[in-house]
């Protein structure tokens, strides 16, 4: 047998130490009274509502109206203002528009003491009024999670006037604009008004040429763009340096305030945040009882090759952690939810199989009377299949739940789009263990044993599950 | 190491029937308690409160009751770790609840019970159509991951007749499924996205215990040709029994210290993962032994019986 030289396992052992070390705690830099993270440790894990507490609520169209796509896109932006307006930053949202709704979830507001989630959700599904107002004069201004300001509460004669309301508008969309010969091309949001509409914007922008005519979603300003000249066609345009998606974003928030129908909540779950956080710290005590007494049995019981083993594990389990907290800048940090540790707990069971097969072979080898190089040897070989196709088998049982039950919804002609739910977290902390499994369990572990054995120390083959002759 | 020289095969009949006597005992268990399908699949609400203090079962019930005038029945537990009463509040039918009314509720409540606080912990309330469609969704997940699962099966085996191997692991795993369902039904427990997970897990574990075992009867059928098919079957069921039992007992213990940790803490959604897993656990290492590689040699037997008759 090809020897593994002896500094493997050293290397391989302080990579997998330092792994689990980090992916554990983070590494964090103090700059001032800033805290830098350079790697994000298990602490940054987002927890999901199910653990953190939190509320899920499904809206409809009232009335059992059929809601067009873009309808439900205008709905689910309206909501996204109204919530970043209550702030509430983390946010998930989700349009299922072949089941003809909309879903959101966001967590428990951590500094807010008496959070009333039924008022969260009632006030999120209020029919939304869009407004038009003189002058752009406002109360609060506040910050929003992409430290864009927020103009909040008109005042002053911008709080008494209403010029126009979101009824009046027939439609906005976002357009291409240039201004004239050899201008600038432009993203413009285009405003189409009703026949009432028109009359009131051609009497509005009249009397308030040359002035700002401000436009509000409910309390929020989103726009304040200038008159530049009296409009009597009900055609009107509202420049500014937009982006496409800054134009497009508009667009669906007018003509959402427009919006004839009214959203209602036909689905809501909530969960409190202390019964979430008990289970989680119940589930961190559970899997250290766990941890310790699997690396307790796999080193009495398999000696050499168990010491190994729970090192793997440490790794696989490391790896799991890093796949979800965004330790590796190229994975998206992974909202966790129970499913999501039962996930991980299976892909650990599947770990520990993994080692206990490899070492059982060697042991038997061993039994057979080979020389400790050759039982090793023949022992990995031989468990090498047994491993792989146990493996494959969950990566197709974990791919078709993330397919299935995930945003990349693969039914979704048969079922409609669906969201990121607890299903789709199993499956991906399952798929990650055992990618990490393939890594450890397979890889890391057989160059540590090999590399091992060439100790002098380390060669009586009881240190391996044999009888020393 | 010690060696077993157990005879799986002659016995099979023996496992069959258990496995078949279990099954109908909970088939006959099913008739007689029903199916009791969660809210998030039947549709339906349930409210869920903490009480500092005990409150009477009925009259919440009552009260309940005269607000919404709407059938409801009340459960009252108490934590073992924390020693908080909770009252759940359950909604007979099938219809959802409004926000409006779960406000009318604790509103009710309170004024009821002057020195008591209630504080909603956890509630729910699903449309009936929507989770019938989550639940149509499940089934052909679960479809078309099985016919994945048998060509990859079939594939891997092809040297030891592929098919048998994948039709015999996917019996077993049916076999596993059924009696994890039964196990919730016993239990009185919901179908809900636990059962889900719980079914998934042990989809996962029992093929992987059932392609361990079909892997060593590939080997060994290369090994040892000349001994025929019956005894490369009972070889490889003793030479892999060792593992079975290792992981099957590890998996086990995580999931049982896993369970009273739960239930110290009173978490209902993880006992409720925790205890059918164990169950399944010990199915899928007695079905991937005793069901799925005799079953294989069988139906391998009946094939060369053909051919030698052809």
């Amino acid at each position: 047998m090809k020897r593994v030289k002896k500094p493997v396992f050293f290397i391989v052992a302080v990579l997998i130490l330092a792994l689990t070390f980090t992916a554990i705690f983070g590494v964090y830099g103090q700059n001032g009274d800033n805290k830098t993270t350079y790697i994000k440790g298990a602490s940054d894990i987002r927890w999901g509502i199910d653990i953190r507490g939190g509320v899920e609520a499904t809206f409809s169209p009232a009335d059992g109206r059929e809601a067009t796509e873009n309808e439900l896109e205008s709905a689910k932006s309206i909501i996204e203002y109204r919530m970043v307006a209550q702030n509430i930053t983390d946010y998930e949202i989700y349009t299922d528009s072949g089941n003809n709704r909309i879903i959101v979830r966001f967590p428990w507001a951590s500094d807010e003491e008496d959070f009333d989630p039924e008022k969260a959700i009632n006030e999120i599904s209020e029919t939304a009024l869009l407004t038009f107002r003189p002058g752009m004069e406002y109360e609060t201004t506040t910050y929003g999670a992409d430290g864009e300001a927020v103009y909040k509460t008109p005042k002053g004669e911008t709080a008494e006037t209403v010029l126009i309301e979101g009824t009046d508008v027939k439609s906005a969309t976002a357009q291409l604009y240039q201004q004239g010969e050899g201008e600038e091309l432009s993203y413009v949001v285009a405003l189409e008004f009703s026949d009432e509409g028109t009359k009131k914007f051609a009497d509005a922008t009249e009397k308030y040429i040359g002035q700002i005519i401000s436009i509000w979603m409910d309390d929020v300003m989103i726009s304040f763009p200038n008159v530049n000249s009296a409009i009597t066609d009900g055609n009107a345009i509202i420049t500014g340096s937009f982006t496409a998606k800054e134009a497009a974003d508009l667009a669906a928030k007018i003509q959402g305030g427009a919006l004839p129908f009214a959203l209602t909540t036909s689905n809501f779950s909530t969960i409190n945040p202390t019964l979430g956080l008990a289970s989680l710290d119940a589930m961190v005590l559970a899997g250290i009882i766990a941890f310790c007494i699997i690396a307790v049995f796999m080193i009495i019981w398999f000696r050499l090759p168990g010491f190994v083993a729970v090192l793997c594990l440490a790794g696989q389990m490391a790896l799991s952690f890093a796949a979800v907290s965004g330790y590796f800048s190229f994975v998206n940090s992974f909202t966790m939810t129970l499913p999501g540790i039962a996930g991980m707990i299976l892909s650990i069971g599947i770990g520990v199989d993994c080692n206990v097969i490899t070492a059982s072979r060697i042991k038997e080898e061993l039994a057979t009377g080979k020389t400790l190089d050759g039982a090793i040897q023949k022992g990995c070989a031989n468990s090498f299949w047994a491993i792989f196709d146990g493996n494959v088998t969950i990566i197709i049982v974990a791919v078709m739940l993330i397919g299935v039950f995930g945003p990349s919804n693969i039914l979704s002609k048969i079922f409609g789009e669906s969201t990121t739910g607890a299903i789709y977290s199993f499956g991906y902390t399952l798929l990650v263990g055992v990618i990490g499994n393939f890594i450890m369990g397979i890889g890391a572990s057989r160059l540590m044993i090999k590399s091992l054995s060439s100790f002098k120390g380390l060669r009586k083959k009881s240190l391996y599950g044999g009888a020393d002759k | 190491m010690k060696n077993f020289n157990i005879d799986f095969f002659g016995k099979k009949k023996t496992f069959f029937t258990i496995s078949l006597v279990l099954i109908a005992v909970g088939l006959i268990c099913n008739i007689f308690f029903g199916t009791k399908l969660d809210v998030q699949f039947a549709g339906g609400a349930f409210i869920k409160y903490s009480v500092d203090g005990e409150v009477q079962q009925e009259e919440v019930e009552a009260i309940v009751e005269e607000t919404l005038g709407r059938e409801c029945s009340v459960a009252t537990n108490t934590i073992i770790g924390t020693g908080e009463d909770q009252v759940t509040v359950t909604f007979a039918g099938n219809e959802s609840i409004t926000l409006e009314n779960q406000e009318a509720i604790a509103e009710v409540l309170s004024a009821k019970f002057a020195d008591r606080t209630f504080k909603v912990v956890e509630s729910s309330s699903v449309d009936a159509s929507m989770g019938a469609k989550f639940f149509q969704k499940c089934i052909v997940c679960f479809i078309i991951t099985v016919i994945f699962l048998l060509i990859y099966i079939t594939l891997r085996f092809k040297k030891i007749g592929g098919l048998a191997a994948g039709v015999t692991a996917i019996v077993a795993l049916v076999h596993d499924v059924l009696i994890v369902y039964f196990v919730f039904i016993i239990c009185r427990m919901n179908i809900n996205d636990i059962f889900i997970a719980v079914i998934l897990t042990i989809i996962g574990y029992s093929l992987n215990d059932t392609i361990v075992i079909f892997d060593r009867i590939r080997e060994n059928e290369r090994l040892h040709k000349k001994d025929g098919l019956e005894a490369i079957i009972n070889m490889s069921l003793n030479q892999t029994m060792t593992r079975s039992i290792i992981t099957s007992a590890t998996t086990f213990a995580v999931l049982l210290v896993v369970y009273i940790v739960a239930l110290v803490y009173g978490l209902t959604t993880v006992t409720s993962f925790a205890l059918p897993m164990m169950v399944g656990v010990v199915a899928g290492c007695y079905s991937s032994l005793v069901i799925a590689a005799p079953l294989f040699g069988m139906w391998q037997l009946k094939q060369a019986e053909k051919k030698a008759n052809a």
